[in-house]
């Protein structure tokens, strides 16, 4: 994979692990995955990728059916979950409602037997992390959302364990608390150091945080890259339409050099790609293109070079959506960048688009 | 009831009205015979109606002669003894074996659920007198009818249905995300049984309880068929004086048990409320 920690040894370590509820059906298939000490990584897929099977595997609460899982150096298959030190963040909180905050986040050094006076410096110590130390004595009932969501937080975390593991635990809060929690959990794992693994559906989140991004789909990575190769280099069409807005075109290798690719599209049209994972002149294949990287009137000659007539314009303050029909895909999208400048945009007219080799990937064709 | 609003038909009003006087009617037909037992207790002379007297509010019409037969006389302390030592015993190995019991059968992975389940209801469904029969039959053979124990297991039987459903229907509501997250926070099973489960589910474990322990202390015809002399209860001693002696001091008893299950029900209640807000479920 692009981007893993080549000489690091791996803290979490799935060897062909797979997971079947009922005997028959696959929910997760062969998965290998090794994970860092410290690292964020994210499993990013939408709902019955098997990613939170993943994760309940990783804290015990679901067997295995096949293949081993490693914390540090030893085999957890055989630990029950109370035995494995992990903390872990639940998507509806999961916070004890007959206790109050400060005996919620004192449960998991009580049933360590720390002593008394040590647990309430630590059960502050955590509060004041996620800056909540006022509130120690409130029932979880009596508190919003997000303080909810905080308590949760220093709670997988105040009895320290070096591996941390999050059920998409912003789900519930609305946008603008969760843009906000994004960015104090990413601090507290950049400050404690601990190990996260992060399950989300939720892209903006997936590269906001992590370090390492796994993306499933039905029951298998499709890609383990950063959040920047995730997006800049999909490996396949899921990927590709998963992460980010995308435009596909499909089309028919016709001549395949070492990086590059020509592709003749379905209405007949020849575009250059960067070759991804076609095989063989003949391969049907999906281009994929960001449309922030389409030129509209390219001031310069371009690699690859057409016309779109304009279907529809929307104005979104920032950027302009220009809804095309390039090579027979009436569903094209070029982003305009909005410099203030008139721009002589008319629906129903043509005009002159261009992108370079380099943005555009010959992938395998998408369902 | 809500105030009718201004804009409601004749046939409305009145139909508000009779819904009101229904309502009363149902009131009145379900506690006037308890009611009644009340005064009647207190009758000076040994009869179970109401004396001339009495209904002059004359003081010479009532005393306390029913209560001294009871509270002096051998066979109903024998009794009252009873009943006292076998009820929460019975109560507490139902309480005990139905809540583990439901929460077993709440585990989505437990084959055959609603099979055991069916099978520890029963004894709710089936007519009393011929679980009583078989009890009899199965005790008899295993040595157990004519003891003390085997009244209280019968009893306890009796009750663990009542402990099932109301812990069940708690359950309903409980997160079983709580337990995962306390065995996340390196909480054994029992530690968390009793740490984060039990305290959630209390409401429910107190309400079947109750239930047991009034099923046994009410409780007469499996006592006539499993216990001997030894262990007659009240309910037991009331039926036999009913029958052969129509003593009035049967009246006494019932007034102090109707205040007993009052009592009861009132502080359990009490009980409840006050988990239900500790578990954060009403605001405080």
């Amino acid at each position: 994979m692009a981007s893993s920690p080549a000489t690091e040894e791996a803290f979490v370590r799935f060897t062909k692990v797979q997971k079947s509820y009922d005997g028959e059906n696959l929910v997760v298939k062969d998965l290998n995955l090794d994970i860092a000490k410290g690292e964020f990584l994210t499993m990013l897929g939408p709902s019955g990728s098997g990613k939170t099977t993943c994760l309940m595997m990783l804290a015990g609460f679901e067997p295995a059916t096949n293949g081993e899982i490693y914390l540090g150096d030893r085999s957890i298959n055989h630990v029950p979950p109370h035995k494995r030190g992990i903390g872990m963040v639940f998507q509806n909180y999961a916070l004890f409602p007959h206790m109050t905050v400060a005996e919620n986040l004192a449960f998991p050094l009580q049933v360590r037997n720390v002593g008394k006076a040590e647990t309430e410096t630590k059960v502050q110590r955590a509060l004041e992390m996620v800056e909540l130390g006022e509130f120690g004595s409130r029932r979880p009932a009596q508190l919003s959302g997000g303080q909810q969501q905080r308590v949760a937080v220093a709670r997988a975390l105040v009895f320290e364990p070096d591996l941390v593991l999050m059920d998409e635990p912003l789900g519930a809060l609305d946008k603008q608390l969760r843009e906000q929690m994004q960015y104090e959990i990413k601090h507290i794992h950049e400050n404690l150091g601990v190990t996260v693994v992060y399950v989300t559906h939720d892209q903006t989140e997936a590269l906001t945080m992590s370090d390492r991004v796994a993306v499933f789909n039905d029951g298998v990575i499709q890609q383990l890259s950063s959040p920047e190769s995730l997006y800049e280099d999909p490996q396949n069409s899921f990927v590709a339409q998963f992460i980010g807005e995308n435009n596909k075109l499909n089309g028919e290798v016709t001549k395949i050099t070492k990086d590059t690719c020509v592709v003749k599209t379905n209405d007949g049209t020849v575009l250059k790609a960067d070759k991804v994972n076609v095989d063989a002149v003949g391969d049907r294949t999906t281009i994929s293109l960001r449309p922030e990287r389409v030129e509209l009137d390219p001031p310069k000659k371009m690699d690859n070079m057409l016309n779109g007539k304009i279907e529809e314009l929307i104005y979104l303050g920032d950027h302009i959506r220009v809804r095309m029909t390039v090579a027979g895909n009436s569903e094209f999208i070029a982003k305009v960048r909005n410099r203030g400048e008139k721009r002589d945009l008319v629906e129903g007219e043509t005009a002159k688009i261009g992108w370079s080799t380099s943005d555009c990937k010959a992938l395998d064709l998408a369902s | 009831m809500a105030a009718l609003p201004p804009y409601a038909s004749p046939a409305q009003r009145t139909w508000h009205y009779t819904f009101r006087i229904i309502c009363g009617l149902i009131f009145f037909f379900l506690i006037f015979p308890i009611m009644v037992i009340v005064p009647l207790s207190f009758n000076s002379l040994p009869f179970f109606t109401f004396t001339p007297e009495m209904l002059r509010l004359d003081p010479a019409g009532y005393s306390l002669i029913n209560y001294k037969d009871f509270f002096t006389n051998p066979d109903w302390n024998n009794a009252l003894r009873n009943s006292v030592t076998i009820a929460p015993v019975a109560t507490l190995l139902a309480t005990s074996i139905g809540t583990l019991a439901a929460i077993g059968l709440s585990q989505s992975h437990v084959p055959f659920r609603s099979a055991i389940m069916a099978i520890l209801i029963s004894p709710m469904i089936v007519p009393l007198i011929i679980s009583a029969a078989g009890m009899y039959f199965f005790y008899s053979r295993i040595g157990l009818q004519g003891t003390y124990l085997g009244v209280v297991l019968a009893h306890a039987a009796l009750g663990t249905p009542f402990v099932i459903i109301t812990v069940t229907a708690t359950l309903v509501g409980f997160d079983r995300s709580l337990t995962r997250a306390a065995a996340s926070m390196g909480a054994n099973p029992v530690t968390t049984f009793f740490k984060v489960q039990l305290p959630l589910i209390v409401p429910g474990v107190i309400s079947g309880a109750l239930f047991a322990f009034i099923t046994s202390f009410d409780e007469v015809v499996v006592v006539l068929f499993l216990g001997s002399a030894g262990q007659k209860t009240l309910p037991w001693q009331m039926f036999t004086g009913l029958r052969e002696q129509i003593s009035p001091t049967i009246l006494a008893v019932a007034t102090l048990m109707v205040a007993i299950s009052i009592a009861l029900l009132t502080t359990l209640e009490f009980l409840r409320r006050r988990s239900e807000r500790l578990r954060g479920l009403t605001p405080a």
